[in-house]
């Protein structure tokens, strides 16, 4: 699959909420193609659809119409494919960053990306060398054996992005990875993002509704009731 | 990587002190138990160091453990001279209650024949009755030492030696003396109870007008003697000779009508079923309601715990983790706990069940069972908190 020309081809994406007189359309029609190593952000205010976007492509929210094919698997036509199982598909495929980090709090840095390691049924071993490897890689050697109590924000959020990165995902997904941090630490997670979207060849889609970090983008998908606009 | 023992690694505190919670709760059931247990055995207690095979009693009693028994203590000779019977033994029993410092003070008498059995099983200290008056056996928890006096009925009684813990069926330590001085205790009137009873029998036979004065005076002399006897017993023990029949001399003393022959099969069921079985009942009773109160305790806690991980447990689900994974988090940790609690109650019983004021007998088999009936409740308990987690939706680990 590394030859596919797209890590995220989203076709005609619908999504209702509800049925009968009180459905909402949270996305009509949408339409998005990330390569990889492109780091894209969905952009729109609160209701805009964007999360709804973020989750169809995350595989946790079945889209009503559309298609939606992750690293050249059609993981979606019409709802999922039948017997497609997508919680391997997420440990194999996706990597996901979050608003407020979501570090396991009983579980050191180190084990926090392990955990996923082993998810994703690596040995113990080869889990804590490659964990070892990425906390190291993201400045974060002398901070292995905290609790995410004890880590700064930064720290913290970093952690978050070497677990996303653990199982080398094709496709990250991040939801408002900058909301929680001051603007210093905000923009040093995007330049961490932009390098390793860049280094490991991944489609990183992020989605955001903070304008001071839009700068260094590739692309930026505008959501706006439902619809989405695409802007260079 | 088991997030089970993280988990509890990071909040061990919490964990700690809960399962020491439960810990007290899981050591209130261990030492119910242990009181049936120890009810039981404090009521089989004398009736298991006679080591007797028949318990002669009264007529239409059930003995001298569950009412009023009286008897001659001379049909111990005829008791002896059934076929089968190599030995029998008179045997009296009361409970007394006396003032020791300020504290009421109370325990179970036994007189037994110096020459028959009934006496203490062992002594642990001091030495058996050698006298025929006036010295006692005490058990140890009445916490009396050699050569220590005891005032009783008309005389004081000297501590010889000190028995094991024998206790009576409701579980008052136990003392022996001879059979005379039990009898004198329980039976003999002083100087002053004599003279009153001479004196009404006496007006009693001199309101007689058929009998002359000759007849009446010597009618006085004898009926006093018989009213101040004491010799009557409360039961007369026997054992049977090699290859008896038991029934057969059963049924060769019931001929007598006067008595009853109780095996100690029916003694057994007399004293277990019909003496403690309310007790064991309401034991038995609190025992369920406390386990059904850990139930609930356990089920809360691992619930609460689930709602405080539910965006751990999106988070797992999110970034693909299988249900397993998931569910064997809950489902050690409950077993876990469980498994300490049970520990810390076992470990506090094993350390305190010596200070009980009754007996507290822990069996094996009944620590084996409350510990497997524990883990079924840990797992039936699990079940809240896996069923939670596995309607937690991976999408809930979004947002802020």
């Amino acid at each position: 699959m590394d030859d596919c020309r797209y890590a995220i081809e989203v076709e005609n994406l619908t999504k209702i909420y509800g049925k009968g007189g009180s459905t909402v359309i949270a996305l009509s029609g949408a339409s998005i193609q990330v390569k990889p190593g492109e780091l894209v952000a969905i952009l729109g205010p609160s209701g805009s659809g964007k999360t709804t976007l973020l989750t169809s492509i995350g595989l946790i929210n079945e889209p009503t119409h559309g298609r939606v094919v992750i690293d050249g698997t059609v993981v979606a036509d019409e709802g999922w494919l039948p017997g497609i199982d997508l919680k391997r598909l997420r440990r194999e495929k996706l990597g996901f960053i979050f608003q407020a980090h979501n570090l396991i709090p009983f579980l050191t840095a180190r084990e926090n990306v392990m955990i996923a390691l082993e998810i994703n049924q690596l040995s113990r071993g080869e889990a804590k060398a490659r964990a070892t490897e990425l906390l190291g890689v993201l400045n974060l050697g002398h901070r292995m054996d905290n609790y995410p109590s004890s880590l700064s924000g930064g720290e913290a959020q970093r952690v978050a992005i070497a677990r996303a990165l653990a199982n080398k995902p094709k496709v990250i997904l991040a939801d408002e990875p900058t909301a929680a941090l001051d603007t210093e630490n905000g923009k040093n997670v995007m330049i961490l993002l932009k390098k390793l979207a860049l280094e490991n060849h991944s489609a990183i889609l992020v989605v955001t509704h903070d304008h001071r970090m839009v700068d260094g983008f590739d692309r930026i998908f505008h959501v706006n009731d439902g619809h989405v606009n695409t802007e260079s | 990587m088991n997030l089970a023992i993280r988990d509890i690694r990071y909040h061990r505190g919490r964990f700690i002190l809960t399962s020491i919670g439960l810990g007290l709760l899981l050591g209130v059931v261990i030492s119910m138990g242990g009181i049936y247990r120890g009810l039981f055995a404090d009521a089989l207690a004398i009736l298991n160091s006679t080591k007797a095979d028949i318990w002669v009693v009264q007529q239409n009693t059930n003995g001298p453990f569950a009412e009023s028994s009286r008897i001659p203590e001379d049909i111990t000779y005829r008791i002896r001279s059934v076929p089968g019977v190599s030995e029998a033994s008179p045997l009296s029993f009361q409970t007394i209650q006396i003032d020791k410092g300020a504290k009421p003070f109370r325990f179970f008498l036994i007189g037994y024949d110096l020459n028959g059995f009934g006496g203490p099983p062992e002594i642990i200290s001091g030495r058996g009755i050698g006298q025929k008056h006036y010295e006692m056996v005490v058990a140890a928890s009445m916490g009396m030492a050699i050569g220590e006096k005891i005032h009783l009925g008309l005389h004081d009684y000297t501590v010889v030696g000190i028995t094991g813990k024998v206790v009576s069926s409701g579980g008052d330590p136990v003392a022996y003396v001879t059979l005379a001085d039990a009898q004198d205790i329980q039976f003999k009137k002083d100087n002053d109870a004599i003279r009153n009873d001479r004196e009404r029998i006496g007006a009693n036979l001199d309101a007689l007008q058929s009998l002359s004065p000759g007849q009446a005076k010597y009618l006085k002399q004898n009926m006093s003697a018989i009213t101040e006897s004491t010799h009557t017993v409360n039961t007369i023990v026997a054992r049977l000779a090699p290859g008896a029949n038991l029934p057969e001399v059963q049924a060769r003393i019931n001929r007598w009508n006067h008595f009853r022959p109780l095996s100690v099969e029916e003694q057994t069921k007399i004293l277990t079923k019909g003496m403690i079985e309310k007790a064991r009942m309401q034991l038995g009773l609190f025992r369920a309601i406390l386990l059904v109160i850990s139930a609930v305790i356990i089920a809360l806690i691992i619930y609460t715990s689930t709602l405080d991980k539910i965006k751990v447990i999106a988070t797992l689900k999110l970034i693909g983790s299988q249900n397993r994974v998931i569910v064997g988090m809950i489902l050690q940790q409950s077993l876990l706990m469980g498994i300490i609690a049970y520990g810390i109650g076992y470990g506090l019983i094993l350390l305190t069940y010596e200070k009980f004021p009754r007996r507290i007998v822990l069996e094996d088999v009944d620590l084996q069972v409350l510990f497997i009936i524990v883990i079924i409740i840990c797992t039936i308990s699990s079940f809240v908190g896996i069923r939670k987690a596995l309607k937690v939706e991976p999408a809930e680990a979004l947002g802020g």
